[in-house]
């Protein structure tokens, strides 16, 4: 991808999994809009994650939108109070903190990368899934929040091997369906 | 060179529309009590599908590997009632060291 470009995307992209997805297709030599395709996908989990949190954003527009941009998998994760409650500062707190460290982090992997080496060998790759993990175990308190759990992983794991990578996840908030109130 | 800015603006753009949308829409505002049920559901869901694909997938395979070690490691590290942190580092220690074996 160059030097520039992922720098720049770390910037206005602030979603990991989106562009490590995007950036190894381009490596591969693969097509731009297979690229984009996947990138989208993978982001789409956002719309129902920011409905989840869109509450606690309050004021003008611009500032609604812009404090939406610090929700990431990790920030959302953190905030959560359980009940569908969240917390405006922890989210907030985390994303202002996380967003200066990945674009860095980019900057750093960019010029020095091959010094570092592989992070799959410090098994740097284990190290998210044990975060939410240990962030979902607090929330299956109820009946309805663990059939949510084992029907997210199942409608997950039961795409992957037919959908784009992202879509799986993005099933996995269809399955929350079962929780629609009669009105 | 070209095509990889025009993948920088549209991902960009589309991924600020994607968190956006919810926000400007219902911003400021308690959920529809009817949508509330569903959106309650998102965190144990969502959590357990990022949980089991960043774990058991590679691309659109399945795959037992050392990312399960990794896995076991927490799960254990978490009914010690570890902090989080800890349950971290144990997970990656646990993947890295399984990767050094095989």
């Amino acid at each position: 991808m160059g030097r520039l470009a992922p720098i720049v995307m770390s910037i206005t992209t602030f979603a990991g999994s989106a562009q490590f997805a995007a950036a190894s297709i381009v490596d591969e030599d693969g097509a731009i809009a297979a690229a984009i395709a996947a990138a989208v996908f993978l982001n789409m989990r956002y719309a129902p994650i920011a409905i989840s949190v869109a509450p606690l954003f309050r004021g003008p527009l611009w500032r609604r939108v812009l404090e939406a941009q610090l929700v990431v998998d990790e920030s959302w994760a953190i905030s959560n109070r359980g009940g569908g409650r969240f917390d405006l500062g922890l989210l907030l707190g985390a994303g202002l903190v996380l967003y200066p460290v990945w674009v860095l982090g980019t900057v750093v992997g960019v010029l020095a990368g091959d010094l570092l080496g592989d992070p799959e060998r410090l098994g740097l790759d284990a190290a998210f899934p044990a975060l939410f993990l240990a962030l979902l175990i607090p929330l299956l308190r109820t009946r309805t929040s663990i059939a949510a759990a084992l029907g997210g992983a199942a409608a997950a794991l039961a795409l992957v091997p037919i959908a784009p990578p992202g879509i799986p996840i993005v099933a996995a908030a269809g399955v929350c369906l079962i929780g629609l109130r009669p009105s | 060179m070209t095509g990889v800015w025009i993948l920088v603006a549209v991902v960009g753009a589309t991924t600020i529309l994607l968190k956006g949308l919810g926000p400007v829409a219902l911003g400021g505002r308690p959920l529809p009590p009817r949508l509330l049920g569903v959106v309650n559901l998102f965190a144990p869901a969502l959590l357990a599908a990022l949980v089991v694909t960043q774990v058991f997938a590679s691309q659109q395979k399945l795959a037992l590997d050392a990312r399960v070690v990794g896995l076991l490691a927490a799960v254990a590290a978490l009914v010690l009632r570890a902090p989080i942190l800890v349950v971290i580092v144990v997970a990656a220690a646990a993947t890295a060291l399984a990767r050094a074996i095989a």
